[in-house]
Parts: C-alpha cells; sequence; structure tokens
C-alpha cells in the first residue's frame, strides 16, 4: 500500500537522521571510556581519561569560566530581552517596527563576521579584548534569540488579563508580577536555555574576545585539538553533552514547549 | 439618586469620534443595558466609566468621587470580561481572591470573603480548581465572583454571555439578574442582543454612532422608540407604507411622521375588523415554530411580519389575501 510504503520510508528516514546525529556523539562517548589513545579496539575500558581530565587545570578552568560566562550571559540577555518583549508587547511607539526587523538579522549573519565586527568596534571604543568584552559580546548574540521567544509566549497572551488585574486594582507592577510574568515564564525559560547555549557554545566570538590567558572551553578545547588529539578532549565533551541534555530534558518538561497542560 | 453620572463625555480615536457629547445617569442599584449595533460606542462607554480609556472632554462621577482623570485600578469598579480573563496560573479561589489580596486585606477577612463570593455563585466545590478545569458556565460565575468579592461601586460587563450557547445563555440571564438583586451593585453592561437587554435591564440605553438615541425602561423604549432606529434596533417593527395612511386611526400628526406596528400586536382575518387598524395583504409565508408561528405578509411593497400563537391564527391555505388588524393605540410614531 502506498501509504505504508510512505510511512515505511519516513521511518527510514527518521532513523537515519538520528544515526547521523547521535552517532558520532556515541562514539566519541565510547572512546572516552576506551583505553586505547589512538581509539583502537577492542574496547577495554578505563576511566583513566576522565581522571587526566579533572587533573588538567587548563581544561577546569576554562570551564568554569565558560559556564560562568555563559550564567551572566543569561541573566543580562534574559532580562534586557524580557523588559525589551514586554515594552514592544504593550506599547506603541515611533520606530516599533523597524526596531522588531532589526532584531532578525544579528541571528542570520554568520558570527565570524559579527565577531571580526565587534573585535574592531571594542577595540575602536576602548573595551578591548577579554572577559567583560566576551560577555558583552554573548549577551548581544543572545539578545534576539530571548526576544523572540518571549515575543513568542506574548503573542498568546491575553491583553484583558492585565484589564482584568487593574480593574481589581492592581498597579502596573502588580500586574506585571502576578500575570503578565507567571504567563510568560515558559518562554523566559526557554530564552533563558537559549542565551546560555548561544554562549556556551560559542566559539568565534570567543575566539576573537578572549586573550589567550583565559580563554573559553570551547575555545581551548579547539587549541588543544591543534596541538594533538586526545581522549581527555573525548571526556570533557561527554560530560558537557551529558550536562546540557540533562537540562534541555528538565527545561523542555518545565517550559511546557508544547503549549498549556 | 444617581450613582454614575457620564455628562457631557466625547472620547475620539484618531479622527474618529467614539462618543459624542454623550450624557446618561445609572441610579444606584439598577441594572442597566447598554444596547446598540457594532461601532455605536457602546463598548467605548463601558471602558471609558471603568478607566480603560480618558475621555477628550466631560467629567463622570462613580459615587460622589469625579473619576475621569483616575486610573482604572483606583476607581473601585468590578468588571466582567467577554473572555472573562481568569488568570490561568490561579486557582479558583485565588482567582477570586486577587482584588482582596492587593487591598490587602487580612488572611482570615480574604478566605471568608471568598467563600461569600464562592457561595453566592454556587462554586464552592471547585475552589481548588484551575480555570481550564472549568466549563464555560463555571468559568463565567467565577469571572463574576472575582468582580465583586470586592465590593465595588459599580459592576460592568462586556458582552457577560455572548461565550455562552444559547440554552446555557437563557440560565445565566436569570442567575445574573438574582445575584444582581441579591448584592444590589448598580450593574451596567453592554450586548447587542436585543433579548438580552430586555431580559437583565432595568433601563437600557440604545446607542448608534457615539451617541445615545434613547434611555429608559425597557417597555418605554419599546412602546415608544424616539426614531426609526430605536423602533427597528429593539423588537421588530412593521412600517406602514406613506399610501395606506389614509383612513387609519393614527396617534398624532401624520405630518413628516413614519408609522409601525410590532409583529406581535397583529391579528390576521379574512375581512377588515371594525374599530381597528386593517391593511390588506397578500400572505406569502406561515412558518410553525411550535408555540408561536411567523407568517410573512406582503403589504403593498412591504414585508411585514406577524407573530402570533399558532392556535391562534385563523386557518389560511397559505398564500392568498388577508387583513392585518391592530388596535390604533399600538400604533408607534416616529419623525420621519
Amino acid at each position: 500500500m502506498k501509504t505504508s510504503l510512505l510511512a515505511h520510508a519516513g521511518r527510514v528516514w527518521l532513523a537515519l537522521i538520528l544515526f547521523f546525529l547521535y552517532a558520532p556523539i556515541l562514539v566519541m562517548a565510547a572512546m572516552s571510556l576506551n583505553a586505547s589513545p589512538f581509539y583502537q579496539l577492542p574496547f577495554k575500558f578505563t576511566t583513566e581519561w576522565y581522571e587526566e581530565m579533572a587533573g588538567n587545570e587548563q581544561i577546569i578552568a576554562a570551564a568554569i569560566r565558560s559556564v560562568l560566562i555563559a550564567c551572566v550571559t543569561t541573566v543580562i540577555a534574559t532580562a534586557l530581552g524580557t523588559c525589551a518583549s514586554v515594552a514592544l508587547f504593550r506599547y506603541d511607539f515611533k520606530g516599533k517596527r523597524l526596531l522588531q526587523v532589526l532584531l532578525f538579522p544579528p541571528i542570520a549573519i554568520p558570527w565570524l563576521i559579527t565577531g571580526t565586527a565587534m573585535l574592531i568596534f571594542f577595540f575602536f571604543i576602548g573595551i578591548g579584548r577579554g572577559t567583560p568584552a566576551v560577555i558583552v559580546g554573548h549577551v548581544a548574540l543572545a539578545l534576539p534569540y530571548v526576544i523572540v521567544t518571549v515575543t513568542a509566549r506574548l503573542s498568546s497572551f491575553d491583553i484583558a488579563l492585565e484589564e482584568a488585574a487593574r480593574s481589581l486594582g492592581a498597579d502596573s507592577w502588580t500586574v506585571l508580577r502576578r500575570v503578565t510574568l507567571p504567563w510568560i515564564s515558559p518562554g523566559i525559560v526557554a530564552g533563558g536555555l537559549f542565551a546560555f547555549a548561544v554562549s556556551f557554545d560559542q566559539f568565534v566570538v570567543s575566539y576573537f574576545l578572549s586573550e589567550p590567558g583565559d580563554s573559553t572551553l570551547p575555545v581551548m578545547i579547539y587549541t588543544a585539538i591543534r596541538k594533538g588529539f586526545t581522549p581527555e578532549i573525548n571526556a570533557i565533551s561527554t560530560i558537557i553533552i551529558t550536562l546540557s541534555m540533562g537540562i534541555m530534558f528538565l527545561a523542555t518538561r518545565k517550559a511546557k514547549f508544547g503549549g498549556e497542560h | 439618586m444617581s450613582l454614575v453620572d457620564v455628562q457631557n463625555v466625547t472620547k475620539k480615536f484618531g479622527h474618529t469620534t467614539a462618543l459624542d457629547n454623550v450624557s446618561i445617569t445609572f441610579d444606584n442599584g439598577g441594572f442597566f443595558g447598554l444596547l446598540g449595533p457594532s461601532g455605536s460606542g457602546k463598548t467605548t462607554l463601558l471602558r471609558t466609566i471603568a478607566g480603560f480609556y480618558y475621555p477628550e472632554s466631560g467629567s463622570i462621577l462613580i459615587g460622589d468621587r469625579n473619576v475621569e482623570k483616575i486610573p482604572v485600578e483606583k476607581r473601585d469598579i468590578g468588571m466582567m470580561f467577554q473572555s472573562y480573563a481568569l488568570f490561568p496560573n490561579m486557582s479558583v479561589a485565588d482567582n477570586v481572591g486577587f482584588g482582596l489580596r492587593v487591598r490587602k486585606v487580612p488572611a482570615v477577612e480574604e478566605k471568608r470573603r471568598i467563600n461569600e463570593a464562592l457561595e453566592l455563585v454556587q462554586l464552592q466545590a471547585l475552589a481548588d480548581r484551575r480555570p481550564s478545569q472549568l466549563s464555560g458556565g463555571q468559568r463565567q460565575r467565577v469571572a463574576l465572583a472575582r468582580a465583586i468579592v470586592t465590593n465595588p461601586k459599580v459592576l460592568l460587563l462586556d458582552e457577560p454571555l455572548s461565550a455562552l450557547d444559547k440554552s446555557l445563555r437563557v440560565d445565566m440571564q436569570i442567575e445574573l439578574k438574582r445575584i444582581q438583586r441579591e448584592v444590589g451593585i448598580t450593574t451596567i453592561f453592554v450586548t447587542h442582543d436585543q433579548e438580552e437587554a430586555l431580559t437583565l435591564s432595568d433601563r437600557i440605553g440604545i446607542l448608534k454612532a457615539g451617541r445615545i438615541i434613547q434611555a429608559g425602561t425597557p417597555r418605554e423604549v419599546y412602546d415608544r422608540p424616539v426614531d426609526a432606529f430605536a423602533a427597528g434596533f429593539l423588537g421588530e417593527a412593521n412600517w406602514l407604507p406613506q399610501q395606506l395612511l389614509d383612513g387609519l386611526t393614527l396617534p398624532g400628526e401624520k405630518q413628516s411622521h413614519r408609522f409601525a406596528v410590532r409583529p406581535e400586536m397583529l391579528t390576521m382575518s379574512d375581512a377588515a375588523v371594525d374599530g381597528r387598524n386593517s391593511v390588506r395583504g397578500k400572505l406569502v409565508q406561515r412558518v410553525f415554530a411550535g408555540a408561536l408561528a411567523t407568517c410573512l405578509i406582503e403589504v403593498k411593497g412591504e414585508q411585514w411580519k406577524l407573530i402570533a400563537r399558532d392556535r391562534d391564527l385563523p386557518d389560511f391555505a397559505g398564500e392568498g389575501d388577508v387583513w392585518l388588524n391592530w388596535a390604533p393605540e399600538d400604533t408607534i410614531r416616529v419623525p420621519a
């Protein structure tokens, strides 16, 4: 039958996608537990690489720095982005459309170009390189993601809810805190996750803006690979992937991406 | 004693005048219906009283306070929205208690008043539910309880029953009226449904193009509409063709006036009836609808409608010449 053939092909297609998406990750995770540093089989279980990684101060320092930068970026970008979304939703002002349109290109512009532009600009205005520059750059990159996500959530918000709260005597701060924010919180959580991911995964902008001594984890991994591939990198990568997938899993359950209920 | 007094209020949106020098008084404890077609300004008037819009000119008095420059949250009103606007993240009890918490009412009193309000709308059993777990009628009751729990000076209802299906709507009309009487709160509601306006209101205001055309009791407005629009908007009107006016007994001068009869005032017969106004027509269609029947009759090119108990109608074959009769005092007279 035609439909079942189509459904069958669809299943194969899905299986292929999942295979090419996850097989490299699984291989990497397996190799992080394999004794051979040259990825030779047969597989021999060891935690040697994890121990070695734990002793590698450079990796640990870079990991901590990456997490800190991502957290700071998340807080700043989520707060600014949420304020911007609420303002764009509530108020009509001159140039609102233009502002909304201008939010999208940064998502599409290649990071290499954004990074170069930022590096030049930051030197021009005197911020230069270093962790503050990295944070400013990450916030700028993450902001559109937060605004888009929160705005999407706000678009399903019934403005009568705010009006009802006001008619019951609530001032605008109470309305925001008790009615609007609870409604958009799944959007804020999702936006925050995007911001964290954009910052944590960020290579190009971090590479351009960080100083040699204090690079982020992706930059450090890149530098390490250039010197020679070691299973330590597999180990740290496996940890990162497990953590990010765990966070994403929790967040999707909490944030109800599929809507209410 | 008047509780809400709107005087010479004008409200514009850009170049459109939504309210054009409106003056209307709402008596204390009354149930007042604002009726009009869409775009007539009825919702704008309600929202201006609520405080969502500030008028360009004029004054609004709620109680003894001038409120036209006071924001919504300080006007001490209760409002029910067309979508009910229940807070989805709160339980029924928390929804009802919202206005009390904002006013920092002590917890014990808050609980007591929430219970009273839920009792009034017969929803105590559902206090812990979420709005998403309620039916349409239950949501409406919660919205009502939430709006009156703070003892506001005035209750404003924006198309309160339009989201309900027909049978539930009739139940809720009765319920709404009972609760309003029990609480005794001055209530203003907006509707485009004339039947709803007639059922619920002590007084009705008819709006058209940002102006109040007529205000009065439902009976006054129905029996003595001030113009052709009011006559046709509240109830139906059969307009008398100009060439038939001679020979009929009409209330007042014919000059530059139009005359009409309500469909239920008519009787149908095969000959003119003495002492009544009679016109000839052609029965086009007779529609049986249970207790009542509706007849469509052509009278000198005008479509007339007659509504009567089916058993009271003579047994005409279905088509043909008939006489339509009515008492002269039932004739409606409006300026042309």
